[in-house]
């Protein structure tokens, strides 16, 4: 049974997520910081999302740079940033800089009696930087989604739930 | 590839309203209250010119009779199509003088909650694969340890 995961929206600026990890913080820290772990769980395959390549210098002042394939885009889409503190086995913080609205994330890692709490903490330029960022989990064009919003409406009526 | 801000406003309706029918979410939650909202907005939806409609106001706002003259459609017909629309949140219209224009309406309350709720099933998926992780490095760890020992 996994430990329940949480998502409060702290302000309008803010968002935080907590899960609790059941072991010591340097190894959920070194998941967090190997790109071949990395790619093991960021993109989980529900998501329909996979990496095309992953690189990770996880040392304060270094780069990361995620690149996902969707079978919705023709494109790549590539996700980029730095990593403005790193602090081993205990805190991580990350600048997103694919869009000006980009969050900055905090991930704190805190053992205790061999589990880890984990908290990320997400801080957006602005409020409506945090809609669209939460909206666009999957971003797309008007049109893809459309499209996707067909399959969906024909999948519900085969179920009878839609008219 | 960068949507325009239009555009992500309807994207955010659309997004919403995808994530909210993934498998589980309905049944796990908001059920008695997210599932009305739910139907009629996929009624609403389910139109090719409702599609349409909202697909043009997310480029411009527009009025009655310029989305009647688009869609080739009398304006009685164009006005029960935006009553629709109007119902259900997805359009607001504004009359100024004898013109009523049509745009993206505002954002809902439930729908923040769908937001919030299908990013915390994101995160819920990469952390339980994230688990895996956890487990396999802890088992190294102590077969490492142990091999120390001998």
């Amino acid at each position: 049974m996994s430990n329940p995961t949480t998502v409060e929206r702290k302000s309008e600026r803010e968002l935080v997520i907590t899960r609790t990890f059941n072991g010591p913080a340097h190894i959920v820290f070194e998941a967090w910081t190997r790109p071949e772990l990395i790619t093991r769980w960021w993109t989980p395959k529900s998501l329909g999302i996979t990496f095309v390549s992953c690189e990770a210098d996880v040392r304060t002042g270094g780069a990361y740079r995620f690149v996902f394939s969707h079978a919705a885009f023709e494109q790549p889409m590539a996700f980029f940033g730095r990593y403005v503190e790193v602090t081993p086995c205990s805190r991580i913080v990350w600048t997103n800089e694919e869009s000006a609205d980009g969050a900055l994330t905090t991930v704190t890692f805190e053992e205790k009696g061999g589990k880890t709490n984990l908290v990320l903490h997400e801080l957006y330029p602005s409020k409506q930087a945090l809609e669209d960022a939460i909206a666009n989990g999957s971003p797309g064009a008007a049109s893809e989604q459309f499209e996707l919003l067909d399959e969906v409406l024909a999948t519900l009526a085969s179920y009878g739930v839609a008219p | 590839m960068v949507p325009t801000t239009r555009a992500r406003d309807l994207g955010r309706y659309l997004g919403s309203l995808l994530r909210a029918v993934r498998p589980g979410y309905i049944l796990n939650h908001m059920v008695q209250y997210q599932r009305p909202h739910l139907d009629d907005s996929f009624a609403a939806l389910s139109d090719a010119t409702r599609r349409g409609i909202l697909e043009r106001l997310g480029r411009a706002d527009a009025s009655i009779t310029e989305l009647a003259g688009r869609f080739q459609m009398t304006l009685t017909g164009m006005k029960k199509h935006i009553g629709v629309l109007e119902r259900t949140g997805f359009v607001t219209t504004e009359k100024a003088g004898r013109v009523r224009t049509c745009k993206l309406g505002p954002r809902r309350l439930e729908e923040e909650a769908a937001w919030i709720e299908a990013y915390r099933q994101l995160w819920d998926t990469r952390f339980d694969e994230l688990d895996k992780i956890v487990e396999e490095l802890k088992r190294k760890e102590r077969d490492h340890g142990r091999q120390k020992r001998k």
